[in-house]
């Protein structure tokens, strides 16, 4: 039987959980108490849930968050979302093919009135920003609502296994998401006046000043806050090539969700569309979790992330191909292989460069979008409101944390339970913490070959200073603002805190003190990768293969000082003249393409998944002369799916732009209730009495 | 040279944009102007979809059989799929005192030749299974009315429209008429000045501001109710369900299941909401669910997709306005009062044969009937 489950996990405590069993088309398989349908079944290898009603597609999951409907499965009876639906023991799963059937029902019911909770301050979305926001809120003891549409809080921090940069002072770099997460968490859990709703999702926003919320999936509940922040996050762009919608290809998000939270090995061969962080970070995730990384593209000259995210790939020798876009994307009924191609200064494909390459898992990581309709619909209706983190600005989650913590403050001042001028030193930081990352300066090593001293392999802008911060010896500096790349002084003793802590696994130490020299690197993979005594590729910060080393020992650092780091390291028996480079070692091989004649067909794509709606279909319109996108939604349907237009949005526009047509020539779709699909039932407050299932 | 048509038509909506269909088709030159950017984006967008001929007078029947027979054979003259499906109508009744209505009422219908007959409970649970047996005292089914989609039924005119010459401007407001010897010789928007020899306000919601542009007064005035639609699902029930009966916060509401599987929803707030606020409410989704799956329970299990809020754009007896009113020229075909879409097709046929100079008994009847000088003091008996 297959199976996709990770057993074990170099970051993750992999604990144990009740078996179950359930049945898909029949045919027993093997659950963990508590995990979704849709991670049950990927567990077993199942990919496709359903077809599509329009044109018999396979549908699989896509945004694993309850916001589209692809991954719609009947269980026991029922139509249900399989990515927000608990497997259960016994369970009946068949996939969903067409238009569903309604069951009968005995009409066995009560009804219940719709609550409606006043709440000084609403807080939609307890990721970072969330979580701080409520903390300052909630130590003033304001009667505050936080709500999040997970069954924890952390947001996308409980996925992010990787450590954080940013200030040490102001957000905790160094330390891992998930643990930043529960750091998070428990500060605002010691906040009484804090009330915290999980798997709750707003549905809307309305005029009249209510808000409408989905509690724990199944209550129906009004909020009358007084003020509104937004801070629920950000979700995925897409983009257009033949073949997106196969199952197989989805957002970088919903396979973190799958890998990290529900310990699937959601693919075997994964290629990454997108240089961006998130790009490069679940690249490396998935390498982590033991699943072969056949390759990342990135469009532009140079990855939109921090250089020492791509290094991370490339020195474990995964291949990342800028200056390359996505072709297309093959498979009889999902992923098979993808095509890239190399695109020339103007982003136009250079013919004869297409690459093929085998995979069974494409994640499109081509940037984010605040979700900021609540916000704007908000403002709307002239209801106070603020908005932080992601919802506000896309950057790292580090400032989502210090916005929080500047909106929760401007929110204080606003109930006039803060007084003066909040500090501008706040929004200076603030600044700092969003940049984007700057400028790369020539990497210089060290050439001393006596002693104990680290190399740091950061020599991009980024705002990141823990090592600076932890060095007992003050060695290593940082001139002026923290986006400067650090410089070591002299000094060291050797005790590798720079290299546990180091969120960009940059930092190496080179030890000649006892003659031949001793290279420690970090290295966040199983035991049993690597084993003392075994001969390694050593590559340099870009991957380029230096030569040999010997693996001599490990070491854990679980804590330097008090930061949770939990890394570890390899030391490594490496020749005198290379020691100074060694930054990697060379764990996967890279695959060559099999190469194939690419044929681009852009106007199959489908830009509307939900209704499958293809771009030629769009396109054709816009020639037409159609200029406003409610047009092409009346015509067309697109944007009238499940997911009400929020990943074909931007893709449309898009469209407008590629024909010539700027934003301001056409008219924008307007934003309708609901966020995410509720049932008649739940907006009726039936509790049912008896006998239905 | 001057803009010259033949009829410059304000509105394109639900009855502005079929009207100029037929006016094409005759061959008069049109124009119609809109402030929104495309066809049907004003209370067109906001329809449910349903039409019925099973009016409670003469000439709403009249329109209606029209508007079917439109509906009905629209994919075979055009090619266009517009969704028209034919599920028929049902009122159904919890109350005694609607029966009695109800089975009044359709005495006077089949007067007219309409295909509608009450049902009792048991008869009436044949043609629709999935409704509350609890407490039914039966309904009336006419099999022959129907519903279409009023977004692609709107696109599909403005295409044929325009295939006949008819021109539009979108984004195109409105600011004033220029009137010359008891006629309307122009209208003047914020983008350009049109010329016509008739002038029709086809405003809808907007229909008294635009005539009061020409100093000209018309009693509508919009009152909004929300709508909403579901996922889709298999087809489970045929006609159009109307429950008349009022409960606290809302009078009747209705529903139906859309040709492509979703169930369509709308329900008629109580007291009215006046004004033009189309902006999403809080009470309108608890209110109308409950009534819903009260009616239907197996709805419960299914999905609300999106929910939007429209304009009845009402006149005090409930009946459109249709007529010469303040200039020679100036036609009303406004105060639809929430039936525009069902209506359109039949009116602009039958308007514009009329502005070709034709006068028979059913033209006669709407122009009496809808007469924009009438005393507005009949209450229709069931909308």
């Amino acid at each position: 039987m297959s199976d996709f489950r990770i057993r074990t996990h170099p970051i993750i405590k992999v604990t144990p959980a009740v078996k179950i069993k359930f049945k898909f088309k029949g045919k027993e398989l093997e659950a963990r108490e508590g995990e979704t349908i849709a991670s049950a079944l990927y567990a077993n290898g199942i990919r496709i849930f359903g077809r599509h009603q329009k044109d018999n597609a396979p549908l699989g999951i896509f945004c694993a968050n309850g916001q589209c409907d692809q991954c719609k499965v009947i269980a026991n009876g029922i139509t249900v979302k399989a990515c927000m639906t608990k497997v259960s023991e016994g369970m009946e799963v068949y996939p969903l093919e067409g238009l569903p059937e309604v069951p009968e029902s005995n009409g066995n019911f009560e009804f219940q009135d719709i609550k409606e909770l006043q709440y000084q301050v609403l807080i939609i979305g307890g990721g970072p920003a969330g979580l701080r926001a409520a903390t300052v809120i909630g130590e003033k003891g304001v009667k505050t609502l936080l709500v999040d549409d997970k069954n924890h809080l952390g947001g996308k921090l409980v996925l992010q296994t990787h450590k954080f940069f940013g200030s040490v002072e102001a957000c905790y770099a160094g330390m891992r998401g998930i643990d930043i997460a529960r750091k998070l968490e428990e500060e605002v859990n010691a906040c009484p006046s804090v009330d915290i709703w999980l798997n709750s999702v707003v549905i809307w926003v309305f005029s009249d000043g209510k808000v409408g919320i989905l509690r724990d999936q199944k209550e129906y509940i009004l909020v009358k806050p007084e003020i509104i922040l937004v801070s629920a996050g950000a979700r995925e762009k897409s983009i257009l090539f033949q073949g997106n919608t196969l199952p197989g290809v989805y957002g970088a998000g919903a396979f973190q969700t799958l890998v990290n939270r529900d310990l699937v090995r959601a693919a075997e061969k994964l290629f990454v569309i997108g240089g961006g962080n998130v790009g490069l970070i679940a690249a490396y995730h998935a390498l982590q979790a033991g699943i072969e990384v056949v390759g990342l593209c990135e469009i532009m000259p140079e990855v939109g992330g921090y250089s020492v995210h791509k290094e991370k790939l490339l020195k474990l020798g995964v291949p990342v191909f800028t200056s390359h876009t996505v072709l297309k994307v093959e498979g009889s009924e999902k992923v098979e292989s993808i095509t890239i191609a190399e695109v020339d200064k103007n982003f136009i494909v250079k013919e004869g460069t297409e690459k093929t390459f085998q995979c069974d898992t494409v994640l499109v990581a081509v940037g984010l979008d605040p979700v900021n309709e609540f916000y704007e619909k908000a403002k709307q209706f002239g209801i106070k409101v603020f908005s932080a983190g992601d919802s506000e600005e896309i950057a790292e989650a580090s400032s989502a944390i210090f916005s929080g913590k500047i909106r929760g403050l401007e929110i204080l001042k606003e109930l006039g339970l803060y007084e003066g001028q909040i500090p501008s030193e706040l929004y200076e930081t603030q600044k700092v913490l969003k940049s984007k990352p700057g400028k790369i300066f020539e990497m210089s090593y060290p050439n001393i070959k006596q002693g104990v001293y680290p190399v740091l392999n950061c020599v991009q802008e980024i705002p990141c200073n823990p090592c600076t911060t932890i060095c007992p010896r003050d060695s290593i500096k940082i001139d002026g603002s923290i986006m400067n790349p650090p410089v070591y002084t002299g000094g060291c003793i050797g005790c590798e805190m720079c290299v546990a802590i180091c969120p960009g696994l940059a930092i190496t130490l080179v030890d000649f003190r006892k003659g031949e020299p001793i290279v420690t690197i970090p290295f966040e993979f199983n035991d049993g990768i690597l084993e003392t005594g075994q001969e390694v590729e050593v590559t340099d910060r870009l991957g380029r293969v230096l030569g040999n080393g010997t693996v001599i020992g490990f070491r854990y650092a679980e804590k330097v000082k008090t930061i949770p780091v939990k890394t570890k390291m390899v030391k490594l028996k490496v020749p005198r003249e290379i020691a100074e480079q060694v930054s990697g070692i060379k764990i996967t091989t890279v695959k060559e393409p099999i190469s194939k004649n690419a044929n681009v067909i852009p106007d199959d794509a489908i830009v509307c998944r939900c209704e499958r709606v293809t771009a030629g279909e769009i396109r054709k319109l816009i020639r037409q002369g159609v200029r406003d996108m409610n047009e092409i939604k009346a015509i067309t349907r697109a944007g009238m799916g499940a997911c009400q237009g929020k990943t074909c949005t931007n893709l449309i526009k898009r469209l407008f732009k590629e024909e010539g047509v700027k934003e301001g020539e056409f008219t924008e779709w307007d934003k309708r209730p609901l966020f995410m699909e509720v049932t008649l039932g739940t907006l009726a407050g039936i509790k049912e009495k008896k006998n239905e299932k | 040279m001057r803009n010259e048509y033949d009829v410059v038509v304000i509105g394109a909506g639900s009855i502005g944009v079929p009207l100029s269909y037929f006016l094409g088709k005759k061959g008069f030159k049109s124009l119609v102007i809109d402030s929104k950017a495309s066809p049907g984006q004003g209370s067109n967008k906001a329809a449910i979809g349903g039409i019925r001929a099973t009016h409670s007078s003469p000439a709403k029947i009249i329109i209606g059989l029209k508007s079917l027979d439109i509906f009905r054979n629209w994919e075979q003259e055009t090619g266009d799929d517009i969704e028209y499906y034919q599920g028929g109508y049902a009122f159904i009744t919890y109350q005694e005192e609607d029966r009695k209505s109800l089975k009044e009422l359709i005495k006077f219908q089949q007067q007219f030749g309409l295909k509608i007959d009450f049902y009792e409970k048991d008869e009436i649970l044949k043609i629709i299974p999935a409704l509350n047996s609890e407490g039914l005292l039966g309904g009336t089914y006419s099999p022959e009315d129907g519903s279409a989609s009023p977004l692609l039924s709107i696109e599909s005119f403005y295409k044929n429209a325009r295939k006949y010459g008819v021109e539009f401007r979108f984004n195109e407001k409105v600011e004033s008429f220029n009137t010359k010897d008891g006629k309307i010789e122009s209208v003047k928007t914020d983008r350009g000045t049109y010329y016509g020899k008739i002038f029709v306000n086809a405003a809808g919601g907007d229909a008294a501001r635009v005539a009061d542009l020409a100093g000209v007064k018309i009693p509508v005035m919009p009152d909004s109710h929300e709508g909403g639609v579901t996922e889709p699902v298999s087809r489970f029930v045929e006609p159009m369900i109307v429950d008349i009966k009022p409960e606290k916060g809302s009078k009747n509401f209705y529903f139906y299941q859309h040709k492509t599987g979703q169930i369509i929803f709308c329900l008629t707030p109580d007291p009215p909401i006046w004004g033009d606020d189309t902006r999403e409410t809080s009470s309108f989704l608890p209110l109308v669910a409950r009534r819903m799956v009260k009616v239907m329970p197996k709805l419960h299990y299914i999905r609300v997709r999106r929910t939007w809020r429209g304009l009845y754009p009402m006149t005090p007896d409930g009946n459109p306005i249709v007529g010469y009113k303040g200039y020679s020229n100036f036609f009303q075909l406004v105060g639809m009062c929430g039936q525009g879409f069902m209506l359109g097709p039949g009116l602009g046929y039958y308007i514009s044969e009329y502005l070709e100079g034709k006068k028979y008994e059913e033209i006669e009847t709407i122009l009496k009937e809808f007469d924009p000088d009438r005393k507005f003091e009949a209450e229709e008996l069931l909308k």
